[in-house]
């Protein structure tokens, strides 16, 4: 088209328009205190060995609060808190009493939203764009969902009797701080149980205002108990004598420790672990949605998600298609201040996972894997990893077995769907999958075949409260979400005819 | 330019250099990506730059039964000076309107920079039969028109007869000589994305300066996704023959945060250098007062009071 006088102002305009201007999230909703102590039995106290950690904004590396660190005798207090309040007066709390408070918890969530996310953003990394619309309102859903069934249990399971457990240790990762004890939380109460909760020792804070949301629902005190700390405090949760059950988040290493520690003890056990989920393309599928697709898949929490689509495999016929979109997407991603609204990819966790992302990342290029980062830089204070593409895998490199964690996706190509499953398939885990194809018959057969707890058609990374949500092989066993993870908190029992 | 043909999923002929898959399109991951994108927080200098922007950007329309050279007098002078208070807001794009029109227009356009469009072909439903609608977008060049808004044969797409959809939009880049076709697809009609790329890859073929999504004379018109499919559809086929070809989004653009939602659209999609009135549009009345009183308020942080700003 023919060139015009204002050509220049307008092309200015635009590279003006397109670099976004800095569009940061306020944080003083948020009210963070110097300290924070553990919550048990209704009270919140220190350590008794005055023990504490610091948690800090891993975008900045400034220190954010202390926060008490629990020892053997503080998780022991615990588990009588919540003892006595089993045995009390959540026992004695109707069905429509315990839906009641979990509604109420839910919506004091909701009406709190904004700084839930904020704090989560702060404490964990993570962009304010998904703790806003992902973390934040899924935890909602979660609350509300399982409210719904506190006064249904009975016809959870057909022809069995449902009765509570008792005292539940519940163990939650980083990644997903609010979410997790959401996910733990709802179920567990619904169902009549009390819980001891573990929040990881990087992202406790926003548990904790949970926790106070609790108390501010109305719970009896003791029925939610939250024990700060690290290894040792959830190793001392899984050792006492007096929980009825475990249910862990988190790496598949711990995960099998938990499960030595419980050996022969009776005491229930879900574990939800680690993941190398496959996120496979068809050269039928919609191309453009399927780069997003692979892009939520795995630069979605800055691939600190344990069903993130870390490895690709794409079928050869569009392979360089495929490849060529994704890299220009990738250009597209903004990494940065967390807070920032319009940030796509926050700040790496901790500074010990950056390392282990790293050491992932150089092993690959040791091995003859080659890198590809976007040009656009990230931050240099705090702690950043550039969205990584690793390509020329093999398939037997550390990288392409092993979870990173981290916003890495190695590449390999397929021929034949039967070829696109034994890839897929070849992994200890089996957490998620993803098939992109325009074809129904197609998405039936790879589902059967895929070895995943979860294998999602024409998209990736959803989730939803009456969803169950879980592992086969080394991502470990037990549903959560729906009515297949009210049965994790059950004691059931065949009622005779 | 031969007639376009299509096989499978691929499409030759046209002006297209091989065959070009067209591919398909998932509406739920489209429209979640154009719902992010459309929300993405446009502050500050990336505001001021994006309301100038989007002025520049305008097509100004009337298309009313009732239009009188009186209306068109008075739109034509919003279009020279949007803000009657401030010479440094911009006078927008174009100009648009019924082509009995052109002449008026173009009285009071020439020799500004703003250009003047007329819809042609059997505008809005493109029922007549094709040797009228040549003559009509040749008339309508005759008067003065610079470009011209046609809308494809969408029985002709729906029943599957794209070489019709193709060669008639080709013999309208023809009957335009010199003037800019902007292909309207009617995306409204069309019932689904995949028949809204499809339709976006014909209109190109057959030699579209621009493609736009809407008559505006549906209740559905320019959506986000919709947006986005036909950017998709752009980006690729510039990929695909080194040819640049316009957007146009009409129909229900009505306020200032929407338009910086497209402008973001198409900045993630086919890159800034497609932020520019040579290659984006927006076909709207309403909007342009709504930019106007926001870039006020960004000047003097109060907004206008009603009557403050021109109508017509």
């Amino acid at each position: 088209m023919a060139t015009t006088p204002s050509r220049d102002v307008a092309a200015r305009l635009g590279e003006a328009f397109a670099d976004y201007a800095p569009s940061a999230e306020g944080r003083d909703i948020v009210t963070i205190r110097p300290e924070y102590g553990l919550v048990i039995g209704g009270a919140e106290r220190p350590a008794a060995d005055g023990a504490t950690i610091t948690t800090i904004d891993p975008s900045t590396g400034d220190a954010l609060a202390r926060v008490a660190e629990a020892g053997a005798a503080d998780v022991d207090a615990a588990v009588a808190a919540a003892r006595r309040a089993y045995d009390g007066a959540w026992g004695a709390a109707s069905p429509r009493d315990r839906a009641k408070l979990l509604f109420r918890l839910a919506r004091l969530l909701q009406d709190r939203a904004r700084e839930f996310a904020v704090l989560e953003t702060l404490d964990g990394g993570k962009p304010i764009r998904e703790a806003r619309d992902v973390d934040v309102p899924l935890a909602a859903q979660h609350l509300f969902y399982h409210a719904g069934w506190a006064d249904k249990l009975e016809y959870a399971v057909p022809g069995m009797r449902a009765r509570a457990l008792g005292v539940v240790g519940q163990i939650i990762p980083w990644n997903f701080p609010l979410l997790m004890a959401a996910w733990k939380l709802a179920p567990a109460l619904a169902c009549g149980n009390t819980v001891v909760l573990k929040p990881a020792e990087t992202s406790p804070l926003t548990a904790l205002l949970l926790a106070e949301l609790v108390d501010e629902a109305g719970f009896p005190p003791g029925v939610v108990n939250v024990v700060t700390g690290a290894g040792a405090t959830g190793a001392a949760l899984v050792d006492h004598p007096g929980v009825a059950k475990i249910a862990f988040t988190g790496s598949t290493a711990v995960g099998k420790g938990i499960r030595r520690a419980l050996a022969g003890r009776g005491v229930r056990l879900t574990l939800e672990l680690g993941g190398k989920g496959a996120h496979i393309v068809f050269d039928d599928a919609a191309i453009d949605q399927a780069i997003e697709g692979i892009v939520d898949g795995i630069f979605f929490n800055q691939g600190h998600v344990c069903c993130a689509g870390s490895r690709l495999l794409v079928q050869e016929t569009v392979a360089g298609d495929v490849m060529e979109r994704l890299r220009a997407r990738m250009e597209l991603l903004r990494v940065g201040d967390p807070l920032d609204k319009n940030t796509d990819v926050g700040a790496i966790n901790s500074h010990s996972q950056l390392v282990r992302i790293r050491e992932f990342v150089d092993g690959a290029v040791e091995e003859g894997c080659a890198v590809h980062q976007p040009s656009r830089g990230v931050p240099d204070a705090g702690f950043f990893y550039p969205p990584t593409l690793v390509t020329d895998v093999g398939g037997s490199e550390r990288i392409a077995r092993e979870e990173v964690f981290g916003p890495v996706l190695t590449v390999q190509s397929f021929r034949t769907e039967r070829e696109a499953v034994d890839r897929a398939n070849s992994t200890r885990y089996g957490l998620s999958a993803g098939v992109w194809t325009e074809k129904g018959a197609r998405i039936l057969w790879m589902a059967d075949n895929l070895h995943a707890g979860v294998v999602w058609a024409n998209t990736f990374n959803r989730f939803d409260a009456a969803s169950p949500f879980g592992g086969v092989r080394e991502s470990g066993f037990g549903r959560e979400g729906g009515r297949h993870g009210l049965e994790a908190y059950l004691d059931l029992t065949p009622v005779r005819a | 330019m031969g007639t376009l043909t299509r096989s499978g999923d691929e499409l030759a002929g046209g002006a297209l250099a091989g065959t070009l898959r067209v591919g398909g399109v998932d509406a739920v991951a489209l429209e979640a990506r154009a719902a992010r994108l459309a929300g993405r927080s446009i502050k500050r200098e990336s505001k001021d730059a994006g309301l100038e922007l989007a002025v520049r950007c305008i097509d100004l329309t009337t298309l009313e039964g009732a239009d009188t050279p009186g209306k068109v007098r008075a739109m034509c002078m919003r279009a020279l000076r949007p803000d009657p208070e401030d010479a440094s807001v911009p006078p927008v794009a174009a100009v648009c309107v019924y082509p009995s029109m052109v002449t008026h227009a173009a009285a009071h356009l020439d020799g500004t920079g703003v250009r003047v469009a007329s819809v042609a072909g059997a505008f809005p439903s493109g029922q007549a039969d094709l040797d009228q609608r040549l003559e009509e977008i040749r008339g309508a060049v005759a008067d003065g028109a610079d470009e011209i808004d046609i809308v494809i044969n969408r029985g002709a797409l729906l029943s599957g007869r794209l070489d019709i959809v193709h060669d008639e939009v080709a013999a309208a880049k023809r009957a335009c000589g010199d003037a800019h076709l902007k292909t309207i697809l009617e995306t409204g009609e069309l019932g689904s994305y995949d028949a809204i790329r499809l339709a976006s890859m014909v209109a190109m073929a057959a030699g579209s300066d621009v493609i736009k999504t809407s008559t505006g004379k549906l209740p559905v018109a320019a959506t986000p996704p919709t947006a986005l499919c036909m950017a998709e559809a752009i980006r690729d086929y510039h990929r695909h023959t080194g040819r640049v070809v316009g957007l146009k989004l009409a129909g229900g653009i009505r306020t200032s945060k929407q338009a910086l939602g497209y402008l973001a659209i198409v900045a993630e999609t086919l890159g800034v250098h497609w932020l520019h009135p040579e290659r984006l549009r927006f076909g709207a009345s309403t909007l342009l007062n709504d930019v106007v009183l926001q870039m006020r308020f960004r000047r003097t942080g109060r907004y206008p009071r009603p009557g403050d700003l021109p109508v017509d």
